[in-house]
């Protein structure tokens, strides 16, 4: 077989010894002996110049498609565009150079900011409490779900070892609740793509720790039997948890805690136009109704000593609530490139501005979905949320949702979530999100009735599509197979395997 | 102030094509009664306005670059970052968009982080390292997680250094409420002179998991080789939560036989940022692969033969296995991991040895001169990096406050976690301290001292 060509090397293979990148001073201290025993023999890391690793870093950057270089309609993702300012704000020194463990009276600026953050999620989700802390949504759901459990341990309620979702749940609630060892019983949705709620009745009975609802679900639609639900779960002593995913569609719509939510995360980096940095960081605040309150995660931000409304501020610190699950990482949560640049968007928002959000993502989903939805089926029709999920097949046509997605990229267009939700076949689940304009959701629709067409008449054209792209196909068989994780290894590496 | 790209005139038109009205009308599954909130917010601020506001309060901080000298580390470091890797992270490529999924489209980011991997690998010694977790803390919480899922439950103690930082001690107890664990070793009020080594003697067929840290918390550097032979001797994984400043010059724990090597990476080029967002690496032994949570990047290759990467091994994702995943994990800190990787790249091999060297010699400078102070003392008379514990013979909050007066932000009250430690701060110096910044310190400690 024949060597792959090298579209860009790394930085191992960059380096050239000898070539430095960073200097730094020469010692103003004497120098101490080190402990000879301790010490590494050999660092095999990258010797650079600055220049190589910008060029390096640059010609990287150009492979990758982003919300600043086209359209991302990543379903379930809110792939908004993030506003510049945001990038400044977060970067202020005052931000950027205090550390954690500061005495409260030097960061009066970051708990207020904290604490000012905590009570506006309050006031747009209609929860009692809110913690920062998590450092991501499936963090806040992690969290939400320790919540769940404490609540019913502290009752001396032990048979709750339960949890129901939907069959439409994103793969990470499952998964939280299966960290705490709890068993899962999947609800089917029913034709209108609401949860089943006879099936919903039949499973609510004394062993059930609470229901995991994503609502607008991940196909989009808003549960029209939402308060029902919440009621069912409810009267069977069991704890409605909310999944924040796509909170894009309900600000100034409706608040999750006035429709009985007990807990719910919020996803910053999708509603609040945190970047989302190539996967992470994200931020994952977690609000909780009036029974939750005393299991928060510690610590909280609060007032220890009242202001006046003249000249004295507040002084804000931290406070453990009495029966805390604990602390869910070190240090206070994604303060800097999360709760700040959340808290800029928010200001700059105000309640109107949140209330255009939802409305002209949910816009902007429909106008797409009465664009498409004679050229794709579309199992669950009717108005959608922020987004809807169609079928990426054609009768008598053996092209997949894989190659409209990849096919799509032709077109300069970064594709839909695709096989997602699980119960639509070949699901396209797109989200267009509110910042995008009429010339490019018409641009994308034509892409994708044109490419509809091209399944008909050049198949082969989709199954081995991109073809614009600085990239093809990969093979993720070998990658899988062969596991080269890493471009250095150490000498004794296969012995040790 | 809205990022909406949408005209009045469009807004109709496209109302009209999807058959309803007005924006409102689009709402009405919502249940009525609660449909469209009055939201108690403050009124909307233009970018002029929110500049202002928010440079505001920031400026009611007192920051580490300019307001304060800082001796304060315990799990997070005033580092100097070159300017190179902000400017990378700016590009939008980057930092607007989201999880490899489309690999065609995202070879900037599956490569950059194949080379964080690569880059991980190499300073811990170890064969493999993950995309990255949340942060040191709830990387140590997975390694338990990976041992649990290693011996399928069936071994249930975990022995925990009471020398690893108080706050992953803490994580780790919330992340394992559902485990039925013993924790073991994890006592507050264990003889803290003794060598973490001695943890040994815990050590049973029962075990899955022994966690120290590296330098400790108290900034001590101790080779485990002895304490991870007996580990495995006894069937069990060891754990070495490590500080990456270090790592460019003290034995890496890879070389000592560590199975897991997790740590804070925050020090790898990562402001502060007031504890977040930063990262937690996470490495590993290839046998352990599979049972590993977090993002992982493969290399391969394309349709057109060119060597490229993609997102493996996503048969252990929460997406695809749904509750027997061993995490839920969905992201990692991608934009963090490329912050690192630039950051351990423009430095490379000198250039980190030079921070880890500074950060020694000065830490050093710094005990000796405080240590001959009357009435104060170090603590202990181990090797130590660049932190120490500092007995200064009166409460620590009195000394601090003393300190912040002349601009000092002081070291780590221990006692708060330590009973034993009552009056002991734990101080640390890094590169960003001069000699002068040193002296000052210790001038105002023996001003104390004579209180």
């Amino acid at each position: 077989m024949t060597n792959p060509k090298i579209v860009e090397p790394t930085v191992f293979e960059l380096s050239s010894p000898g070539r430095i990148g960073v200097t730094f001073p020469t010692p103003d201290v004497p120098r101490a002996d080190f402990p000879t025993d301790l010490l590494r023999e050999d660092l095999p890391l990258p010797e650079l110049a600055e220049v190589d690793v910008v060029r390096h870093y640059m010609h990287l950057s150009k492979f990758n498609y982003s919300v600043d270089s086209g359209f991302y309609p990543l379903g379930s993702c809110t792939m908004k565009y993030n506003p510049k300012i945001d990038e400044d704000t977060c970067r202020l020194p005052g931000f950027l150079y205090t550390h954690p463990l500061q005495p409260i009276e030097t960061v009066q600026g970051n708990l207020a900011l904290m604490y000012q953050m905590q009570e506006w999620l309050k006031e747009i989700s209609g929860f009692a409490g809110v913690t920062l802390q998590p450092a991501a949504g499936a963090h806040g759901e992690f969290t939400g779900v320790l919540m769940m459990r404490a609540y019913h341990k502290a009752r001396g309620d032990h048979k709750r070892t339960k949890m129901i979702v939907p069959d439409s749940a994103h793969g990470t609630n499952p998964a939280s609740a299966g960290m705490l060892g709890m068993s899962i019983v999947v609800i089917p949705s029913d034709a209108r793509g609401n949860v089943d709620l006879e099936k919903l009745k039949a499973a609510c009975d004394d062993t059930v720790v609470g229901m995991m609802l994503t609502n607008p679900n991940t196909l989009g639609m808003f549960d029209e039997h939402v308060e029902e639900i919440v009621k069912i779960v409810h009267d069977c002593g069991g704890l409605m948890y909310g999944d924040g995913a796509n909170l894009n569609a309900l600000l100034g719509i409706v608040r999750p805690g006035d429709l009985g939510f007990d807990v719910m995360h919020f996803n910053l980096h999708k509603t609040f136009a945190v970047p989302h940095g190539g996967g992470g960081p994200g931020s994952g605040p977690v609000g909780v109704s009036q029974r939750l309150l005393d299991f928060l995660p510690e610590p909280l931000v609060g007032i220890l000593e009242d202001g006046d409304d003249e000249e004295q501020a507040p002084l804000y610190g931290f406070v453990k609530p009495p029966q805390s699950i604990g602390r869910m990482k070190a240090f206070h949560g994604h303060f800097g490139g999360g709760l700040v640049r959340a808290y800029t968007y928010i200001a700059m928002h105000g309640p109107d501005g949140l209330k255009d959000i939802a409305q002209y993502a949910v816009l902007n989903a429909n106008y797409l979905l009465a664009r498409l939805r004679s050229t794709y089926h579309v199992p669950f029709d009717r108005i959608c949320m922020h987004e809807f999920v169609a079928e990426g097949q054609f009768e008598g046509s053996d092209v997949r949702a894989l190659d409209i997605a990849k096919r799509l990229m032709d077109y300069d267009f970064h594709p839909p979530t695709n096989y997602f939700p699980l119960i639509v076949h070949e699901a396209l689940m797109i989200e267009p999100t509110e910042t995008e304009n009429k010339d490019t959701l018409d641009a994308f629709a034509d892409a994708l009735i044109k490419i509809a067409e091209e399944a008909k008449s050049q198949p082969e054209l989709l199954h081995e599509a991109p073809h614009n792209t600085p990239f093809g196909r990969m093979d993720e068989v070998k990658a899988a197979r062969e596991l080269v994780l890493c471009c250095w290894l150490p000498e004794d590496y296969n012995e040790n395997a | 102030m809205t990022y909406i790209p949408i005209s009045p005139k469009e807004r109709d038109a496209m109302l009209a094509a999807i058959g309803v009205k007005t924006l409102d009308d689009l709402f009405e599954a919502v249940p009525a009664a609660h449909r469209f909130p009055a939201l108690n917010l403050p009124p909307a601020l233009t970018e002029m306005e929110a500049a202002a506001e928010l440079a505001d309060i920031a400026d009611a901080n007192e920051h580490v670059r300019g307001d304060l000298i800082s001796f304060l580390g315990a799990g997070m470091y005033n580092h100097y970052i070159p300017s190179v890797i902000d400017h990378m992270l700016r590009r939008g490529e980057f930092y607007t968009a989201y999880t490899p999924y489309q690999p065609e489209i995202s070879q900037g980011t599956l490569q950059a982080i194949f080379e964080y991997q690569s880059l991980i690998t190499a300073l811990t010694g170890m064969e493999l390292s993950n995309a990255s977790h949340y942060d040191g803390a709830t990387a140590t919480a997975e390694a338990v997680n990976l041992a649990f899922a290693q011996f399928r439950g069936k071994r249930k103690k975990v022995i925990v250094s009471p020398t690893v930082h108080p706050q992953y001690r803490a994580v780790l107890r919330t992340y394992t409420q559902g485990m039925e664990l013993e924790v073991a070793g994890d006592d507050p009020n264990a003889d803290l002179n003794s060598n973490p080594a001695d943890l040994a003697g815990l050590i049973d067929d029962t075990t899955m998991l022994v966690v120290v840290q590296y330098p400790d918390f108290f900034g001590r550097i101790y080779d485990y080789t002895k304490l991870i032979e007996t580990a495995h001797g006894k069937g069990a994984l060891v754990c070495v939560v490590a500080n990456p400043t270090a790592l460019a010059l003290f034995k890496t724990p890879g070389s000592m036989g560590a199975d897991i090597v997790v740590g804070e990476g925050q020090p790898l080029g990562i402001p502060m940022w007031y504890g977040g967002p930063s990262l937690g690496f996470f490495a590993t032994r290839k046998s352990y692969v599979h049972k590993m949570a977090g993002r992982l990047v493969g290399e391969t290759i394309d349709t057109r033969g060119q060597r490229s990467y993609v997102l493996t091994l996503t048969a252990r994702e929460q997406h695809i296995k749904r509750e027997r995943a061993t995490s839920n994990i969905c992201t990692n800190q991608g934009l963090l991991a490329l912050a690192s990787a630039i950051y351990m790249s423009v430095l490379g091999k000198s250039g980190m040895k030079q921070v880890a060297e500074l950060c020694y010699h000065k830490a050093h400078y710094a005990a000796e001169c405080l240590s001959q102070i009357k009435d104060m003392g170090l603590c202990f008379s181990d090797p130590f990096f660049h932190e120490f514990a500092l007995c200064v013979n009166r409460p620590v909050e009195e000394v601090n406050a003393r300190l912040l007066e002349h601009g000092i932000l002081g070291g780590y009250d221990l006692g708060q976690d330590y009973p034993a430690l009552k009056d002991h701060m734990l101080i640390a110096v890094t590169e960003m301290n001069s000699k002068e910044e040193i002296d000052v310190l210790a001038e105002v400690l023996e001003e104390v001292s004579h209180d």
